[in-house]
């Protein structure tokens, strides 16, 4: 649970300096009023003593009890009672401790302007308090939210790797099965190569950037297993300079991008398939593009079309606070993804 | 002879198939396809006894294949990982294949398949499954229909209403109308309620389609739709359409 506004050292500063300079102020007005310096010292002390406690019962109260919006009457009645309570404890000892008949009458005459005071004091804490909680449960809110999001976006990925790889890994190991009685060699290179590209899936802290140059191969070795299991039908063009391959891109951003331009160009359609991937440098950002040929009239009909592609968007948002960031464009049977990389 | 056909879209896997079946006396392969298009082009050609089937092909799928064959043959499906496939084929006792598979696993298939030739005819086992597939997929959005030579896929929001038409039903577009071998019951339980109201017992209707529904006669209704057309509405399917419309 938050603390109060007073348990910050600061605030508890600033708390007690305001109360030694009222307290000053109170004896000041009592010894400009005609009483004694020592008389009014005592009467001070006295009579805010109790103040200071009360202010600290409301802050630790609010603590734990904070009210709805329209329910500001509660906190009005309650800072009344403990004005009259704090008001009546200081009257009791004053009365008590002194025996001058002048003072004790104008005790008795001040006590509306010294309730005022004591009401508008505890009044004042209870306020402060109260904007205080509110303010500590929204961020409290706050960071739940954030949370939650993350949360939200881990499992998201979570879920879209796990929707595709399950299918790729099978059918890879089936390729390889096949691989093994007629070309041994072959079956060897691809199971190095499927374990190369499950190692590098696997690793993987989600924040720390990486060269583009690993990203490619990440790729390369993911379209070469690909290659295996369609044999002929598939061709990638991947281009990309020696400076561009040194740039930094999050981890695994371009993977669901490549994996849905192989599910629609390559297990969505019959013929030859070429994949692209281009890679250019504009304006000091990163802008790699994807192309893929589909089927426009499977594709249409297709379910699961984008999914791939918002959580890239998503990314790429919490990242670097930027919703342009992801363009598609398609036309004649050729699907076109670019993505935008700002190097910072 | 039994003669074979194997459908699937990756080499290597067409030869594991092909590979297992060389060791075993009495069975001919007559094709390979690598989609369902040519499946079923080649099916309709040679008439074979047993298939291997994949069921993600490109185009249409295997199970979207089958859908089209009048007498589908008997089916061993190969899959490497579709759960909702093979739920419904443990709940249709159907034998598949999951990749990779082992020799002795091939051939148990085989035999499975050569005890129960001659038992259930393949036809209506083959019919229960697909309807199992239809309800367990992730909400269909297409329907694969022959028109002709050709096959057309189409999309459901495309489909204004479906009309029984004796043991078929007639699926109307603003292209045309297509025959379907499948049932008034099958579509009314498988498609979104909330999109297809079952309006009478030969009407399924695409809600988005119509315009106004008038009142005909006593007790009966008729849907006007954009088009103009005009179907009719019974009572019962006019208080479903009244829910729906949420009216």
């Amino acid at each position: 649970m938050a603390a109060t506004p007073l348990s910050n050292f600061r605030l508890l500063i600033i708390f007690v300096t305001c109360f030694i300079v009222i307290s000053g102020l109170h004896a000041g007005v009592l010894i400009w009023l005609g009483i004694k310096l020592k008389l009014a010292l005592i009467d001070s002390i006295i009579s805010n003593l109790p103040i200071v406690v009360a202010c600290f019962a409301v802050s630790n109260g609010l603590k734990y009890y904070l009210p709805d919006k329209n329910r500001w009457q509660y906190i009005i009645t309650w800072c009344i009672g403990l004005s009259l309570l704090c008001l009546f404890i200081s009257r009791t000892a004053l009365v008590n401790l002194f025996e001058e008949e002048d003072y004790l009458q104008f005790v008795s005459q001040s006590l509306p302007f010294r309730f005022a005071i004591c009401f508008l004091l505890i009044g004042w804490m209870a306020m402060i308090s109260v904007l205080w909680n509110r303010q500590e449960q929204q961020q409290e809110d706050e960071k739940r939210k954030t949370d939650a999001e993350n949360l939200e976006r881990k499992a998201e990925l979570l879920n879209l790797r796990q929707q595709l790889q399950p299918h790729f890994l099978f059918n890879s190991l089936n390729s390889i099965n096949a691989l093994i009685a007629t070309r041994p060699n072959e079956a060897r290179k691809m199971v190095q190569q499927l374990s190369e590209f499950l190692r590098g899936t696997l690793r993987k802290d989600e924040k720390q950037l990486v060269k583009l140059e690993e990203e490619l191969h990440l790729l390369e070795l993911y379209l070469d297993i690909e290659k295996v299991r369609f044999g002929h039908r598939l061709q990638t063009e991947i281009i990309c300079n020696e400076a561009e391959k040194e740039k930094l891109l999050p981890p695994l951003l371009l993977q669901p991008i490549v994996e849905n331009a192989i599910k629609f160009g390559l297990y969505d359609t019959t013929g030859d398939v070429v994949i692209k991937i281009h890679v250019s440098t504009n304006n000091n950002q990163l802008e790699i593009e994807i192309q893929n040929p589909f089927d426009a009239q499977s594709a249409s009909s297709n379910k699961g079309t984008g999914f791939g592609l918002s959580s890239v968007q998503r990314r790429l948002y919490l990242l670097f606070a930027r919703n342009d960031l992801v363009k598609t464009s398609a036309a004649e049977n050729i699907f076109v993804t670019t993505l935008i990389i700002p190097q910072v | 002879m039994t003669k074979v056909i194997i459908i699937d879209d990756e080499p290597l896997a067409r030869s594991l198939v092909r590979e297992g079946l060389s060791t075993m006396a009495g069975f001919k392969i007559v094709a390979e396809c690598g989609d369902g298009f040519e499946g079923m082009k080649s099916i309709q050609q040679h008439t074979p006894d047993l298939i291997f089937l994949d069921i993600q092909m490109p185009k249409i799928s295997g199970f979207e294949m089958l859908e089209l064959l009048e007498k589908p043959p008997a089916v061993i499906f190969i899959t490497a990982f579709d759960e909702f496939a093979i739920k419904a084929f443990e709940a249709n006792a159907v034998d598949y294949l999951l990749k990779p598979f082992s020799q002795e696993r091939f051939e148990a298939a085989i035999k499975k398949f050569i005890t129960k030739r001659g038992g259930e005819p393949e036809i209506k086992s083959t019919q229960k499954l697909l309807e199992t597939v239809a309800q367990a997929a992730p909400q269909n959005m297409r329907i694969v229909v022959k028109s002709g030579n050709k096959i057309k896929i189409i999309s459901l929001p495309e489909v204004i209403y479906f009309e029984a038409a004796d043991d078929y039903v007639n699926v109307v577009t603003a292209e045309g109308s297509f025959l379907k071998n499948k049932t008034m019951n099958f579509f009314e339980h498988s498609l979104d309620p909330l999109q297809f109201v079952r309006i009478h017992r030969s009407y399924i209707l695409n809600v988005q389609h119509i315009t106004r529904i008038e009142v005909y006669e006593k007790e009966n209704y008729v849907a006007i739709l954009k088009s103009g057309k005009q179907i009719p509405v019974s009572k019962s399917g006019y208080a479903r359409m009244k829910e729906v419309l949420g009216m």
